[in-house]
């Protein structure tokens, strides 16, 4: 029993650390779907979780202080689309721009505003998202197995894992079964086509990071208001970079997607609870090893030793139009 | 990749486009500066003054510029091939790796002027060696060098937590770092070059570095304009297929340009570990890598560009330590953000005012931007 009791919970820890992985690298999978390679996943995640731990302290709203990290977030999304899209500026150096940007403007405008070291204040409990329970989740919860499994694994999380969770689906049918769908995928594989069909390629593409930036920054939100009690300082730790990995290992594929990230989800949630003690066969395995498996990872995938990732073929290529 | 602008006249393309863009983005740091509540002329001000006011400032912002000059020349040969490099960072931190080895095992037996070169030698394989995997991924199975060379930065931080929490670590210390290197090892300072100018100087970390990073600018001139293999690396830049066409091997100028790169990258190293803390820390480079990207891009992929460049970042980092004493609400973490902008600006929207300014010349000097006075049929 005890074994599955710590089964359960790295599982459960497996959710919440793979939640912002998922919301980024369904972020991304927008914007990389529609033709632009979208390295500031991280920044981005990180001014939405500033914005979003800010507002919320200040205005003591949780749903003030999402709103805020999108609209940031969205904000800082259109600065790499007026780059990128308008000027035909060179995404990755755009993007590098916004980490850039993002990492140094948190910390100067928490500490000018809030001067405690580049901390937001602690949030309160209405400030935050608060996990919700399901119903009968504490009657069934001493049932063996199916207990533990539905008031842990399933219930007890905030209301934007379950969002999460639910934009892969959603974002497997806005990809696959809409028009909207339909013209990005076109638009990141052969714009001159969707441009033929009397279709503006810059708007379309606009229009895919404005969805990016909506999730990256649900994804910061959920870093600062939910599993942190508010803003640190460079908090979102590569996740933006794991979330890029994540996408090229799922292909960029939504289903995929959610096992990539649900993955390297695990082997966090595995360092953490291993911490240096020893498997059984393999013996002790180290820590850093574990952090590195996701990028190992994927650079195997992109070698194309497992499988082969094919990037959307306009992908980084600003477009012109032919005079 | 065919730009779709007319061209200028070179002192236009080179000096006043860049100048345009560094001052916009300065600009924008203003408004960030009086944000924050403070006075950003002020701050200007002070930041200047640290970096070039005393003596030691100055041997601090050449201390600096000296890690970005080797940083900035990595990216700068990756670009003329058309290849981004953003794995600097790991490249330079798996470099100090090499020179560890090096210094660790020799520096109770030899003078510095022997383990120097073995170190440069160390430093500049390590790096290219971790420069090599992504370029023969990218080279063989065409995966996308960006998103490798990324990867391995975070491989390459895990690599080096890992040895310098466990082996590299001397028993007993809590420090996750290498021992004090002895005598041997450490580099003689240059501050004295300085001080002949009649100037003082406090201990400031200025040391023969320097005249290395200067001395790799002008090899990587001489490689990229006047050798058959920068010829053919800036040909595979400007057009694979041309190159191709002209029988160049795609996968050799690949993974040479890359290994060159991670060398530069790797000797990054020596200036910090050998120059100044004399041990291999965790994150030592701490983001001079990505500074490089900056540089290179200020620099326009010219070495004399680049080591512009560098001094002026050199200054940042330096006025900015000083402006970060006087005005309490401004913290270091503002030249990240400058950083951040002057790529953005001269990098990512290098070509925003490039239009106006082209219509600007187009109505003074048709001839200027290479146009028949018919009609200004601009940008």
């Amino acid at each position: 029993m005890d074994m599955f009791n710590a089964i359960i919970q790295v599982l459960d820890s497996t959710i919440r650390l793979s939640v912002p992985l998922l919301l980024a690298c369904l972020a991304g999978l927008y914007s990389e779907r529609a033709g632009i390679f979208d390295i500031g996943l991280e920044g981005k995640m990180l001014v939405g979780a500033f914005a979003g731990a800010s507002a919320a302290a200040v205005f003591h709203s949780a749903l003030i202080g999402l709103g805020t990290a999108v609209l940031i977030s969205v904000a800082f999304a259109l600065v790499h689309g007026f780059a990128s899209i308008t000027h035909r500026g060179n995404q990755i150096v755009s993007g590098v721009a916004i980490n850039f940007i993002a990492a140094g403007s948190t910390i100067i405008l928490g500490q000018a505003w809030f001067q405690q070291g580049g901390r937001t204040p602690a949030l309160q409990p209405g400030e935050r998202f608060a996990a919700i329970t399901w119903p009968g989740a504490d009657a069934i919860k001493d049932v063996p197995i199916i207990g533990p499994i539905y008031a842990e694994l399933i219930s007890g999380h905030s209301i934007l894992v379950y969002f999460a969770f639910a934009m892969v689906p959603f974002t497997w049918w806005v990809l696959f079964r809409t028009r909207f769908g339909l013209r990005m995928r076109a638009v990141g594989e052969n714009p001159a086509a969707v441009d033929t069909a009397g279709i503006s390629v810059a708007w379309l593409r606009y229009r895919a990071l404005i969805c990016t930036g909506v999730l990256t920054g649900v994804a910061g939100a959920y870093l600062s208001m939910v599993q942190n009690g508010g803003f640190v300082k460079d908090m979102t730790a590569g996740k933006g970079y794991i979330a890029l990995a994540a996408l090229i290992f799922a292909k960029w594929k939504p289903v995929n997607a959610m096992f990539a990230c649900l993955l390297f989800g695990f082997l966090d949630a595995a360092a953490i609870r291993l911490q240096g003690s020893p498997l059984p066969i393999i013996g002790k395995v180290p820590v850093q090893f574990m952090q590195a498996l996701p990028y190992v990872l994927t650079v195997i995938l992109l070698a194309g030793f497992i499988g082969k990732a094919i990037p959307p073929r306009a992908g980084g290529v600003p477009y012109v139009k032919e005079r | 990749m065919s730009t779709p602008y007319a061209k200028l006249p070179a002192w236009a393309d080179y000096g006043l486009i860049p100048l345009i863009n560094l001052s916009v983005a300065f600009i924008v740091a203003g408004f960030v500066v009086m944000l924050v509540g403070e006075n950003p002329f002020r701050a200007a001000v002070i930041l200047v003054e640290g970096a070039f006011g005393k003596g030691t400032g100055i041997a601090f912002t050449l201390f600096y510029a000296t890690t970005f000059i080797f940083t900035g020349l990595s990216v700068a040969v990756a670009a003329h091939c058309s290849l981004f490099n953003i794995g600097t960072e790991g490249q330079a931190y798996i470099g100090g790796l090499g020179i560890a080895l090096v210094c660790l095992s020799l520096d109770s037996v030899l003078p510095w002027w022997v383990i120097f070169p073995i170190a440069i030698v160390a430093a500049a394989a390590f790096g290219a060696l971790w420069g090599l995997i992504p370029a023969y991924l990218q080279a063989k199975r065409g995966s996308h060098i960006v998103i490798t060379t990324i990867m391995f930065n975070f491989i390459a931080a895990s690599v080096m937590v890992y040895l310098l929490v466990g082996a590299l670590k001397p028993a007993g210390s809590q420090a996750p770092q290498t021992r004090n290197f002895l005598a041997g090892a450490e580099l003689p300072k240059l501050n004295w070059v300085i001080e002949l100018f009649g100037a003082k100087i406090r201990s400031a970390p200025l040391n023969i570095c320097f005249l290395l990073a200067l001395v790799m600018a002008f090899l990587v001139w001489l490689l990229i304009w006047r050798t058959r293999l920068g010829y053919e690396m800036r040909t595979y830049g400007h057009s694979p297929k041309a190159a191709r066409y002209a029988g160049i091997s795609e996968t050799r100028i690949i993974i040479t340009a890359m290994m060159i790169s991670g060398a530069l990258a790797g000797m990054m190293a020596l200036n910090p570990v050998m120059g100044d803390q004399h041990n291999v820390a965790i994150d030592f480079v701490s983001g001079a890598g990505y500074v490089g990207i900056a540089v290179a891009l200020m620099g326009r992929l010219h070495p004399v560009g680049i080591v512009l460049a560098a001094i002026l970042f050199g200054m940042l980092y330096q006025g900015g330590a000083e402006l970060a004493f006087e005005m309490p609400a401004i913290s270091r973490d503002m030249i990240v953000i400058i950083q951040g902008l002057v790529i953005l600006f001269a990098g990512a929207l290098e070509h925003m005012f490039r239009p106006y300014i082209q219509a600007l010349f187009a109505s003074v000097s048709p001839k200027s931007v290479g146009m028949q006075a018919v009609n200004g049929k601009g940008a």
